[in-house]
């Protein structure tokens, strides 16, 4: 396959970017997305020009490094799927596709399709975790945990914290993924112990960070590679106000 | 205390207070066009109803809260969208649209359609609340001929045609705000598609309980 595309540059954070048009040969329809862009960073290597800076690391779609705007589709046209999951395949000879970094004045650029997503660690800093004695693990059965609440924190534990709710978001609104965080760990007896100190101090983080609110448009349920659901998200509205009440 | 105040200070906590005051003002436009319907019953029932809402001293009270809930739900929801507007990245995007596209159509233009209504309800005010007072005598009590009024505005096409369409940008806005609202709270998701069709349901009821009463006095409100 042969394909335009047309990618984002940028020197540094506070550089101003613009759009370059690439052409890339011999694409088989069975690489992945990445793979694309692999081909694409040898080809200019070898013509002594700068690679294209873009973040990756598992290629399997559960780290959350990946990103890209592609097509103005956090992660691209596949729904459920991060960009390293998502193949050539989708694509027709010759088309054009733009590819940009994610958008948030939270995630500011790197370099290139490369952001600063550490405003999430921040967040999962600030509550985001369990605090466990260390020692032995403690006897499976002493905490029973049934079997549609575990469903359920799974499902909210599969946030991969990649930021396409973000990008996605009208608002840049970086609900979603610490809802899915609240949510996650709100269901499970082993969260209780935190559950109201964690929801405030995620959410004072998250507004801390400059992510917008939530406008509750659904943007984020689609671009999400996890599928994370807004119900996640009216969890957490009830998490907030319950933790008024609670220490 | 300090709990609550985190709360109150916080994203969340905020949009919880606009959705709380949204319904509460839903609620109030949800009873005013069913108050208004006493129009097709006849300008004695729609006086009567008026004389005896503004003869109780609770109305003080109410117009306080109303007012209350207004500038609580319009000053947070401002602030809120201009902090939106902050937290979008710069730089120039051929694909920005694009986040906007993904949006509910009501969603997108809450801000508008909210500063719209606005406008609207000033103008509203001003023209009925503060407006001509004709007065008329039934049974021996002495009245506001409201619905004298009423007509004489909705005669004009002008004044009908742009209530007309301020009641479509109403609609836009609790099609939206009303389900939304809900998802705020806590109490559903937007994604639960009852709520969804709930909140159209009320927003066509509502917009469409005002929208028939201009067409109404435009073509027989004098008879």
């Amino acid at each position: 396959m042969k394909l335009n595309l047309k990618i984002w540059r940028q020197n540094g954070p506070s550089a101003p970017g613009n759009f370059v048009d690439y052409h890339v040969d011999h694409v088989s329809p069975d690489m992945s997305f990445l793979e694309m862009l692999d081909v694409l960073n040898v080809s200019l290597v070898n013509k002594k020009e700068t690679p294209i800076e873009f973040d990756h690391d598992c290629r399997e779609g559960i780290c959350g490094s990946c990103s890209l705007m592609i097509n103005g589709n956090a992660h691209g046209p596949e729904t459920g799927t991060a960009t390293c999951q998502l193949h050539m395949r989708r694509f027709k000879e010759g088309d054009t596709i733009v590819i940009e970094p994610w958008r948030a004045k939270a995630f500011p650029v790197i370099k290139d399709l490369s952001t600063d997503r550490t405003a999430f660690d921040r967040i999962m800093a600030a509550g985001g975790f369990v605090s466990v004695n260390t020692g032995n693990a403690p006897e499976a059965n002493s905490i029973l945990v049934g079997h549609d609440t575990a469903e359920s924190a799974m499902d909210s534990a599969a946030c991969i914290g990649c930021g396409a709710c973000v990008a996605s978001c009208k608002n840049s609104s970086a609900m979603l993924f610490v809802s899915a965080k609240v949510s996650h760990l709100a269901q499970l007896p082993q969260g209780h112990p935190e559950r109201a100190k964690r929801v405030r101090g995620m959410v004072t983080q998250m507004d801390q960070e400059g992510f917008g609110n939530c406008s509750n448009t659904g943007a984020c349920e689609a671009a999400c590679p996890k599928e994370i659901t807004l119900e996640n998200i009216a969890q957490l509205n009830r998490e907030i106000v319950r933790a008024v009440f609670k220490d | 205390m300090a709990h609550l105040k985190t709360f109150l200070k916080s994203s969340v906590g905020r949009k919880f207070l606009v959705g709380l005051t949204g319904l509460g003002l839903s609620g109030f436009v949800l009873t005013h066009m069913a108050g208004n319907m006493l129009m097709f019953v006849g300008p004695e029932a729609y006086n009567t109803y008026g004389h005896k809402l503004t003869s109780t001293p609770l109305i003080y009270l109410a117009e306080a809260g109303l007012l209350a809930m207004f500038v609580v739900h319009m000053g947070l929801a401002l602030k809120l969208a201009l902090e939106n507007k902050q937290a979008r990245g710069t730089g120039p995007s051929q694909n920005a649209s694009n986040c906007e596209k993904n949006a509910r159509f009501g969603s997108r233009y809450m801000a508008l359609t909210g500063i719209l209504v606005l406008a609207f309800i000033v103008l509203h005010l001003i023209s009925f609340k503060y407006g001509t007072y004709y007065s008329v005598n039934y049974q021996g009590v002495e009245m506001r001929d409201l619905h004298r009024l009423v007509v004489e505005k909705f005669k004009s096409p002008l004044y009908s045609g742009w209530y007309l369409f301020s009641m479509i940008v109403l609609f836009v806005h609790l099609a939206h705000g009303f389900s939304a609202a809900f998802q705020s709270l806590g109490f559903f998701s937007v994604r639960n598609c009852l709520i969804k069709k709930i909140g159209w349901a009320f927003a066509l009821l509502v917009a469409g309980g005002f929208f028939i009463q201009p067409i109404y006095g435009y073509f027989y409100g004098g008879n």
